[in-house]
């Protein structure tokens, strides 16, 4: 079966147990971002600390469970890390999103985040994916600024 | 016509995709005509083989070539006008699709290039729609409220999805220029009490329009019975090509309007400082028409009325009859709309919980190749209404069989077995 590439177990785990899920404070930034085709939204908010940690990041939405278990997967990997080191797994994810299907994902850069490879191939699910992870982009650029 | 009369076997045999594999060997089982209908062979071959023996630009083309056209083009007209009982040919406007025909009349209203009384609007005036209108219902009336000032209002609609008629003495008032509401509704199924809008529209003086997207393809539409003063639909939901619609208007009301778009083929005479416009319909179609979509939609209606439009009501009302039924053994399942047939079309919408629309359409889709429409279905206010982002529809049409709806239901609890 197709799906099966798309729907990995680790995709299905997230989106029943969501980490990190709900708005805390505090927080730098706060963003609220929508896929218009289908209907997909998050609200996501960043606190940083000191030498560029972030501290938290915290957000709630609602749509399929690509797009909510991706939110749930960046949580995992953002929080405790640094705004430098997850910009490059956001942007390691975007191409590995962005390729059609034809990327090699760099496993130790995206860690769990990898499983999301089979959703590439997807022309109309890849925004699902990407949905959070522009979001957690954009809160970032709004509080360091 | 008794359903013993539709074979549905042979109907099939009529649509080459029908029979087609998807890759990975899937068989496709396509519930999602109310998005798009799929095509038979004799409009395909209609199309084909006026492409390949008669193309020419029509109304203007001295040749054997453009007469041919322009014969075609224009039977395809009569024909239209005989599918939906126009008491005359030139209330047949060709237009792209239905969203263009709403947009049409929507710009007839406050047009200072238009002089008609019944057509003024302005701040105090109130256009009326529905809450489970399509978008091409809702936006065109926002956008002319946003131009003239007037105010727009709409029919709510009640927990079983029907048109909610409670208020209708309030909302339908002297104030009232247009009611415009869908024949029947593309999420819900539910067809709308048309005449006692329109009577409560006839006491005020408003004028009453449909859009009749989802009925035409499906039930026996006779727009001279039902008494509206505008119908809009498409082409492609009723077995016809895309790029091709119809806006029917009474011809007086037609005559009354001012032109939509500017251009070729809509003139009488030009100047260099203004113009005199043909008489409808040709008023209304400015530029090169779709025509050969235009000749295929004639193919498509002599198609549906060869297999007869009672037989196809029939035949659906069966299949609706039985995927409610057979639905209902899903577990959380819930139906969006009407729970029974009266008065509703062959769309089914739905919700399971905790599982989104997307992820139910997709493994539809490549587990067991059925074509299912996820989403808000452009109704996204009709969503709200029911407090639910989205739905998964599944949509029949006269080459669907029960065996599909069972691969639904089938395919249904695999869905939920991947999220359980």
């Amino acid at each position: 079966m197709i799906t099966e590439s798309m729907y990995q177990e680790l995709i299905l785990e997230h989106y029943k147990h969501p980490q990190g899920r709900g708005l805390r404070e505090p927080f730098d930034a706060e963003v609220h971002h929508v896929n218009p085709t289908c209907g997909d939204e998050i609200t996501m908010r960043v606190k940083l600390g000191d030498g560029g940690k972030v501290e938290d990041v915290s957000y709630d939405g609602q749509g399929c469970s690509i797009s909510q278990a991706a939110a749930s997967v960046l949580y995992e990997l953002a929080s405790g890390s640094s705004v430098e080191e997850t910009l490059g797994v956001v942007d390691e994810f975007t191409r590995l999103l962005q390729g059609r299907g034809q990327v090699e994902p760099d496993e130790d850069v995206l860690g769990d985040a990898v499983a999301f490879a089979g959703v590439a191939k997807y022309p109309a699910r890849v925004k699902c994916a990407l949905l959070a992870w522009m979001a957690y982009k954009d809160a970032l650029v709004r509080s360091t600024a | 016509m008794t359903s013993a009369a539709f074979d549905v076997e042979r109907i099939r045999k009529d649509f080459p995709i029908l029979s087609r594999e998807l890759p990975g060997g899937r068989p496709l089982v396509y519930l999602d005509s109310g998005n798009s209908s799929q095509k038979p062979a004799q409009v395909i071959e209609t199309m084909r083989e006026h492409f390949a023996q008669h193309y020419s630009n029509v109304g203007r083309a001295m040749h054997a070539l453009g007469s041919e056209s322009t014969e075609a083009f224009e039977t395809a007209r009569d024909k239209l006008a005989d599918f939906i009982g126009a008491p005359s040919r030139d209330e047949v406007v060709f237009t792209k699709n239905a969203s263009e025909g709403l947009n049409l009349v929507a710009y007839a209203f406050g047009n200072p290039a238009g002089e008609d009384p019944r057509f003024r609007m302005g701040p105090g005036d109130e256009i009326v729609i529905s809450e489970m209108e399509h978008h091409s219902n809702i936006v065109p009336w926002q956008l002319l409220a946003r131009r003239t000032g007037a105010t727009l209002r709409w029919f709510p609609v009640t927990d079983e999805g029907r048109l909610d008629l409670s208020g209708i003495g309030d909302l339908v008032n002297e104030r009232t220029k247009i009611v415009s509401i869908a024949h029947q509704s593309n999420v819900l199924g539910t067809v709308n009490p048309v005449a006692a809008v329109l009577a409560r529209a006839r006491e005020v003086g408003a004028l009453m329009m449909l859009d009749a997207s989802q009925s035409v393809p499906h039930h026996p539409v006779d727009v001279a019975a039902l008494g509206v003063d505008f119908v809009a639909f498409t082409g492609h939901k009723m077995v016809g090509p895309s790029g091709i619609g119809v806006l029917w208007g009474r011809g007086e009301l037609l005559e009354a309007m001012p032109p939509f778009l500017g251009g070729g083929e809509m003139i009488e005479a030009v100047w260099m400082d203004h113009s005199t416009y043909a008489p409808p319909p040709h008023k209304f179609e400015a530029g090169t028409p779709p025509i050969v979509e235009a000749i295929g939609l004639g193919a498509a209606a002599d198609y549906l009325t060869s297999v007869g439009l009672e037989a196809v009501e029939a035949h659906e009302r069966e299949l609706t009859a039985y995927a409610l039924d057979a639905l209902r053994e899903v577990p959380t399942l819930r139906v969006i709309g009407p729970g029974d047939t009266h008065e509703r079309g062959a769309t089914v919408s739905f919700t399971l919980d905790g599982i989104h629309p997307h992820d139910v359409g997709q493994i539809l889709d490549d587990a067991f190749g059925i074509a299912v429409r996820v989403g808000h279905h452009c109704a996204r206010p009709l969503h709200l209404r029911f407090g639910i982002p989205a739905t998964t529809r599944a949509s029949f049409y006269l080459y669907n069989t029960t065996s599909e709806i069972d691969a639904l239901v089938r395919g249904l609890h695999h869905v939920q077995k991947v999220f359980s």
